[in-house]
């Protein structure tokens, strides 16, 4: 039996300096990097397919098979690209791995670009950082002092460069061919796909591009071996991951578990939902992933699980909503977030985020009329689908499921002539209500 | 403030990080953001004729992205989360507190009264990938965690006076001029400051801490040695 909880990446966070070369070094860090220097690159990518690790960014899309789309027959350069933008709204997980843990981010780089075959690579972290941003600049200076990056790395033959970028604000810059316009030092606006990345990404170079937990979860892989890290999780959704839980919990805060772990475990983890309220809504992955509601609590937290009961893994962002929460209300918020978000290059999710959200801001101040939902669900059908990238479809995911199990809380809007909530009661310091 | 020649330098520097020098447009508005406050058209002529672009694709670049400002911040940048979690955990009425007291509206500088050391601007700002320690309020991008109304005022009154405030995890709040730097590319050496992690992101390690929980043992590990030279297949 597996236990519960996993800690791996997370493992560090609580060592004095963690993020310092000494710590990790002391822990058995850039040990991994020999082992793979004494494999063939394309044995690395097999060990990572093996593994079963699917990307951690989002999508689920396996790892090694995507690293292994890259034509090693393409005379170009070659790239690895961090998606370290974590911008999607309740994922806060990237955020403590690179502060806590920079250089299993850096060690897994190495291996990836080796396997890869690239000699440079890029981590593009958002901006609105700081102190994350200082720590990971640090772990890549120290890495150059200790021969870990640059030229003929530990007499490998193989050279590796490496730089920090940072992001300059856009949510839009997560999606990875927004990503590279931002790299390439254009307006963050994702790109046709095909071609896509691994044939003409960066540079029109081929190019990987994956999630900062997917990279630092390569060392362990090729230090312990695929079959331990298959050893962990589901069928089809291997491994362990850090699972983000936010809002009304008692103990909110980062839980490193196998795949395939449930919301009720991980609240009876946490203390479970605010004392004296019920839970009522939750996000498995993040804003753009459908919402659930207290049936959904035995749902295995897997790419298959979610996707079963009719929403995504996303990023695990556990955003749990207590019965003071206004649905309206939190759709409406990200709903607007969507619309400020929105790139602006293709129409349906332009116009269309700015329609929702003249539309649900009616609802909610209990101006609309029923059919208004209706309308809702139309104006969703004309962006999901439709949009030129995945940030259209996702505004429309909090709209649809939360009509979906809360018609009758839009209504109430209608009947009672606005909203029947008050928002003081949801706040973390709401004075604790008097239960009889 | 034109830019001086350490300045042209640094930008020169920051393009040459790359295979191909427009993709240090990013950390360069950053640093002439550091420099001059905000971004000038001089410093668009500036990065266009480095980059040897237009300027009207640099302007275009700076107007994409919202870190990017056409008129001054503070010398204290408050960003409170107004994203959803946030906001229902408290982030609305920090923020409409913080209007209250300073004064202003979103994305306007409080007024320097007497005596004032700093000036402080406010924003409502996205998801900062911050939940688990909601509701956030972001200084010059360093993380506040835990606000409440109260905190958040009290917050801002000692950046006026000019008393040393420390983000709740670590650092020591530096200007946002300085900040700016940092994101460029110059590190300002107070990466030491503050824990490896903040109370929130220990939650999950201390229980397993607690109940002897790890991951699996792995198969034990075979003594490797660094491969000698050229002998990797690179
Ligand atoms: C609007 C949008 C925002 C995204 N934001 C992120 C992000 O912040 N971080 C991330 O890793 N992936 C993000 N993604 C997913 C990336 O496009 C990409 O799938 C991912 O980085 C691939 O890495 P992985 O295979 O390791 O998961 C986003 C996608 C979309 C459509
Ligand atoms: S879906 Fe939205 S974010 Fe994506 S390309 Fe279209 S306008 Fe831009
Ligand atoms: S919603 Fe405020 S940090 Fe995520």
């Amino acid at each position: 039996m597996v236990d519960t909880l996993t800690p791996v990446l997370t493992d560090m966070w609580d060592v004095d300096c963690g993020w310092t070369l000494r710590a990790y070094e002391s822990k058995g860090g850039y040990r991994a990097l020999d082992k793979a220097f004494a494999m063939a690159p394309d044995d690395v990518i097999t060990a990572v397919k093996d593994s079963g690790l699917r990307g951690r960014g989002g999508a689920g899309f396996p790892t090694g098979m995507k690293w292994g789309f890259i034509p090693q027959d393409n005379p170009k350069p070659k790239y690895l690209v961090v998606n370290a933008d974590e911008s999607e709204p309740g994922t806060c997980k990237d955020i403590p791995l690179m502060m806590g843990n920079p250089h299993v981010l850096v060690e897994g780089v190495i291996i990836s670009a080796y396997a890869i075959r690239a000699n440079m690579a890029f981590i593009y972290v958002r901006g609105e950082v700081l102190h994350v941003i200082r720590r990971v600049q640090a772990a890549v200076a120290e890495a150059y002092a200790a021969g870990h990056l640059g030229k003929d790395i530990h007499g490998s033959g193989f050279d590796l460069d490496v730089v920090v970028h940072a992001g300059a604000g856009a949510y839009i810059c997560g999606e990875e061919t927004a990503l590279l316009e931002g790299l390439e030092g254009r307006r963050g606006q994702p790109r046709l796909r095909p071609p896509f990345p691994a044939v003409a990404g960066l540079y029109a170079s081929p190019t990987v591009i994956n999630n900062v937990e997917s990279i630092a979860s390569v060392p362990s892989i090729v230090a312990r071996g695929a079959e331990w890290f298959a050893s962990m999780g589901t069928e089809k959704s291997k491994g362990f991951s850090i699972f983000s839980l936010s809002g009304h919990v008692q103990k909110p805060g980062q839980y490193e578990a196998p795949l395939g772990i449930t919301l009720r475990e991980l609240l009876d983890l946490a203390g479970g939902v605010r004392e004296g309220h019920d839970l009522k809504f939750w996000t498995p992955g993040g804003s753009s992933t459908p919402l659930l509601t207290a049936q959904h609590l035995e749902v295995p937290l897997d790419f298959e699980g979610v996707g079963a009961a009719g929403s995504m893994l996303g990023t695990r962002a556990l955003q749990i909503f207590d019965d003071t929460v206004c649905v309206v209300r939190a759709v409406l918020r990200w709903t607007e977030f969507y619309k400020h978000e929105s790139c602006g290059k293709c129409t349906p999710c332009r116009e269309g985020t700015w329609w929702l959200v003249q539309t649900l801001a009616r609802l909610e101040k209990g101006q609309g009329i029923e059919a208004d939902l209706e309308l809702l669900l139309d104006q969703c059908d004309n962006i999901l689908g439709r949009s030129f990238c995945a940030l259209g479809d996702g505004a429309t995911s909090p709209i649809s499921s939360s009509i979906k199990y809360f018609r009758d809380e839009y209504l109430a809007h209608l009947t009672q002539g606005g909203c029947p909530f008050d928002p003081a009661k949801s706040t973390a310091f709401a004075t604790e209500e008097v239960t009889a | 403030m034109a830019l001086d020649d350490k300045t042209l330098g640094e930008l020169r520097d920051i393009a040459a990080r790359y295979p191909e020098k427009r993709s240090g447009l990013l950390p360069m508005l950053h640093l002439v953001q550091s420099e001059q406050g905000k971004v000038t058209p001089q410093a668009i002529e500036v990065c266009a004729d480095i980059l040897e672009i237009s300027p009207a694709e640099v302007n275009g670049v700076a107007t994409f992205y919202t870190m990017y400002k056409r008129h001054a911040v503070g010398d204290f940048h408050v960003g409170v989360c107004t994203n959803t979690l946030c906001a229902v955990m408290g982030g609305d009425q920090i923020f409409a507190r913080l209007k209250e007291h300073l004064e202003i509206g979103n994305d306007e500088v409080a007024a320097k009264r007497q005596g004032d050391q700093y000036s402080v601007s406010l924003e409502h700002v996205e998801c900062n990938a911050a939940c688990d320690y909601a509701p956030v309020v972001m200084v010059n991008w360093e993380f506040m965690d835990n606000q409440t109304p109260e905190s958040a005022v009290q917050m801002v009154e000692s950046l006026r006076a000019g008393h040393d405030v420390k983000s709740t995890r670590g650092p020591k709040l530096c200007t946002w001029r300085e900040a700016e730097r940092v994101l460029a590319g110059f590190p300002d050496g107070r990466v030491y400051e503050g824990p490896t992690a903040g109370p929130a992101s220990l939650a999950g390690l201390e229980i397993a801490r607690e109940r002897g929980w790890k991951a699996p043992e792995a198969p034990a590990p075979a003594a490797v040695e660094a491969p000698k030279e050229g002998q990797a297949h690179g």
